[in-house]
């Protein structure tokens, strides 16, 4: 029994329940990210913040989602449990059939080098390292051979047409080819996610039209895409829109009935 | 991350901040020249006494009847030296009854000295010489060698002919450009005739050993010497160490019997050897190592500072990079390596810049001060070690702080 993007969309807690596992149980292979009620508190100066208070999503393979909610909503605490930066304070998060979030440190880095690629809004490419030295950096840590990891970096250039600057350092490409040398630097290690932190929030509307044509194309070759993004032009290349609001999914919808809304809104 | 990714990342990194890495390992630099520096010195020195001075000036295997040490240590209370000289003199009876109690395989020599001022027919006056009535074997022990003409044989040291062989110095000096051979030199007024030149010896703690007239004990040389107020001393050779040891033990009975000495009466003579001159040498080579390592220590500790401080500065100002390479899948452990090989690197470069000055040092204290230096290959090794390991221990703290670094808030950072 499967569920369509749609219906999964649309269904409740219980009814994902039914396709994704109870609590404590391994999701199927389907399931790239399963979370159960995860919350997370912040102690701030003797003042519990509940950032997040139960978020229950469930992202098959090769979907494309947006996560949207204005600031202050979670999404960006969601987007570092998503991205195995933090653990949460309660809940279970599953990451490709593993379960993550009771992982220390040194097992969590080891999941982000494997199953994630991060896409940031202000690129974080190493400023004096070349592009090439850029992609190779997730392989170095995964304990790559050095020639090994210069060819599959290469290759990931190749992929987001990046070939020719290789050898360019980051003050030296402009803002799209940046973002462009990120989006290698996420796939080279093939991860089970691409995780985008507000991907174009640095970048000019035809720049930002670009890397959307990029994740566009990863999508349909089958890469599963998370974006956290607040704006909604963005949010709407996704399939799939997740709002959060006040530490819950408040809406979690396919893209059709998403700008729907907006357009009503509007 | 591999140790290779780490050199070399910590290479680039030294590499695009040149001079604040020279800064940064300046201390470590200091601290490795000097103490290149003063092994070498010590070395040098150490092998100036131990083979040039010992074996030269004291002979290989030889020990000196002597009333009292000639080299000692300097700590010398006023007591032992109003009892030394209140010792009896060693006498020609002396030497000549310690001869007739030598084992086989010993050369013996009478070995008078004094400082005299020879004049010649061309040179009147010039810096003192050392002047010596010796017996004939005096050349064998002293491993002696003419350039030019020939040392004096047993019947001439018997009947006492007035004849010397001289150092080079002295000859340049007391006959310029002029063959010494077979000329007259002068001491006291009286006459001696020259018939060898001694090979070039150079020079001990400052002391030219090329400014000596040697002449048969018997001729009247050893009226220039006072010989009869006692002798320098008498030297006695084992051809090798068990013998040098034989003789010394039958030159001691012969002597507490010529002295009428009790069993439970000391000696009242000395056998200095190069072991007992060398004594005080051993004492002040101990403080000079010390020194030597306590001085750059300081240099090191300092220079451990200097980095642990740049390498905390270098962890705040990457803490964004440190963010990066956490997201990207560093463990602790690789941003651990990659600040500790960094600082080791950095460290390890000063030590070999160290190295390379305190040659240089060692190099220009030789050639321009009368301090001897050898550069000694195990101060090498040392530094090394040193080097890297002082950058890591300097490393350890700023290197542990970068990765325990939450990596949310390191991302953030500006």
């Amino acid at each position: 029994m499967s569920l369509t993007e749609q219906e999964l969309a649309l269904s409740t807690t219980a009814e994902r329940q039914a396709v994704t596992g109870l609590p404590g149980a391994v999701p199927s292979q389907d399931w790239v990210i399963v979370t159960r009620g995860i919350t997370r508190n912040y102690d701030m100066g003797g003042e519990v913040v509940h950032a997040l208070r139960g978020v229950e999503l469930a992202v098959r393979r090769n979907e494309y989602v947006a996560i949207m909610g204005p600031s202050g909503s979670g999404k960006s605490t969601l987007m570092n449990l998503i991205g195995c930066l933090d653990t949460p304070t309660a809940g279970e998060y599953w990451l490709n059939g593993v379960l993550v979030s009771r992982m220390a440190d040194d097992e969590l880095a080891r999941i982000r080098n494997r199953e994630i690629g991060f896409v940031f809004q202000t690129f974080n490419l190493l400023p004096r390292a070349s592009a090439l030295h850029n992609v190779e950096l997730p392989l170095v840590y995964a304990g790559v051979a050095s020639a090994e990891r210069r060819a599959r970096a290469k290759e990931a250039l190749e992929r987001v047409q990046l070939a020719d600057r290789m050898d360019h350092r980051p003050n030296e490409l402009s803002g799209g080819q940046r973002q462009r040398v990120a989006i290698a630097r996420a796939l080279v290690n093939r991860p089970a996610i691409l995780l985008a932190d507000e991907p174009t929030g640095n970048l000019d509307s035809t720049t930002s039209e670009e890397i959307m044509r990029v994740f566009e194309e990863l999508s349909r070759s089958g890469q599963t895409v998370i974006m956290v993004t607040h704006e909604p032009d963005i949010a709407s290349h996704a399939r799939r829109v997740v709002v959060l609001r006040d530490g819950r999914i408040s809406s979690d919808e396919p893209r059709e009935r998403f700008v729907a809304s907006l357009a009503a809104r509007a | 991350m591999s140790l290779l990714d780490a050199i070399r990342l910590a290479l680039t990194q030294i590499r695009v901040q040149k001079l604040k890495s020279f800064f940064t390992l300046l201390g470590v630099t200091i601290g490795v020249m000097f103490l290149i520096a003063v092994v070498s010195i010590v070395n040098g020195m150490s092998r100036y006494v131990e083979v040039d001075f010992a074996q030269k000036f004291l002979g290989v295997n030889t020990f000196t009847l002597r009333r009292y040490p000639d080299f000692s240590n300097g700590n010398v209370t006023s007591e032992t030296w109003r009892e030394w000289q209140r010792r009896p003199q060693i006498t020609v009876e002396d030497a000549e009854a310690v001869r007739e109690a030598l084992p086989q395989g010993t050369h013996w020599a009478i070995n008078d000295m004094t400082w005299g001022s020879p004049v010649s027919q061309y040179r009147n006056g010039g810096p003192q010489s050392l002047v010596a009535a010796v017996s004939a074997d005096y050349f064998v022990i002293k491993n002696l060698a003419v350039d030019r003409g020939r040392v004096f044989t047993e019947q001439e040291e018997m009947v006492g002919a007035p004849v010397v062989v001289i150092g080079k110095e002295t000859a340049e000096t007391y006959f310029p450009n002029l063959d010494p051979l077979g000329r007259e030199l002068r001491l006291e007024g009286l006459p001696f005739r020259v018939i060898g030149v001694l090979e070039k010896q150079g020079s001990t703690f400052g002391m030219s050993m090329d400014r000596q007239v040697i002449g048969p004990f018997h001729s009247a040389l050893k009226r220039v010497t006072k010989s009869r107020r006692g002798l320098y001393g008498v030297l006695v050779q084992g051809s090798s160490v068990p013998i040098e040891q034989e003789a010394e033990e039958s030159a001691r009975e012969v002597m507490r019997r010529r002295h009428h000495l009790r069993p439970s009466q000391p000696d009242d003579f000395f056998f200095e050897s190069s072991e007992s001159a060398l004594s005080g040498w051993q004492s002040i080579k101990k403080v000079l190592v010390v020194g030597g390592v306590v001085l750059p220590a300081i240099g090191l500790v300092v220079g451990a500072i200097v980095i642990m401080n740049i390498m905390l500065v270098a962890v705040a100002d990457r803490t964004r990079e440190i963010g990066i390479r956490k997201a990207l899948g560093a463990k602790r452990r690789d941003i651990l390596a990659q600040f500790l090989v960094e600082a080791a690197t950095l460290s390890l470069f000063g030590a070999i810049l160290g190295i390379a000055l305190g040659f240089g040092l060692a190099a220009a204290i030789k050639a321009w001060t009368p301090l001897p230096s050898s550069v000694a290959l195990w101060s090498i090794g040392v530094s090394c070690v040193l080097g890297a390991g002082v950058g890591i221990i300097a490393g350890i703290y700023p290197a542990s702080r970068a990765a325990r670094l939450d990596p949310i808030l390191a991302l953030r950072s500006e």
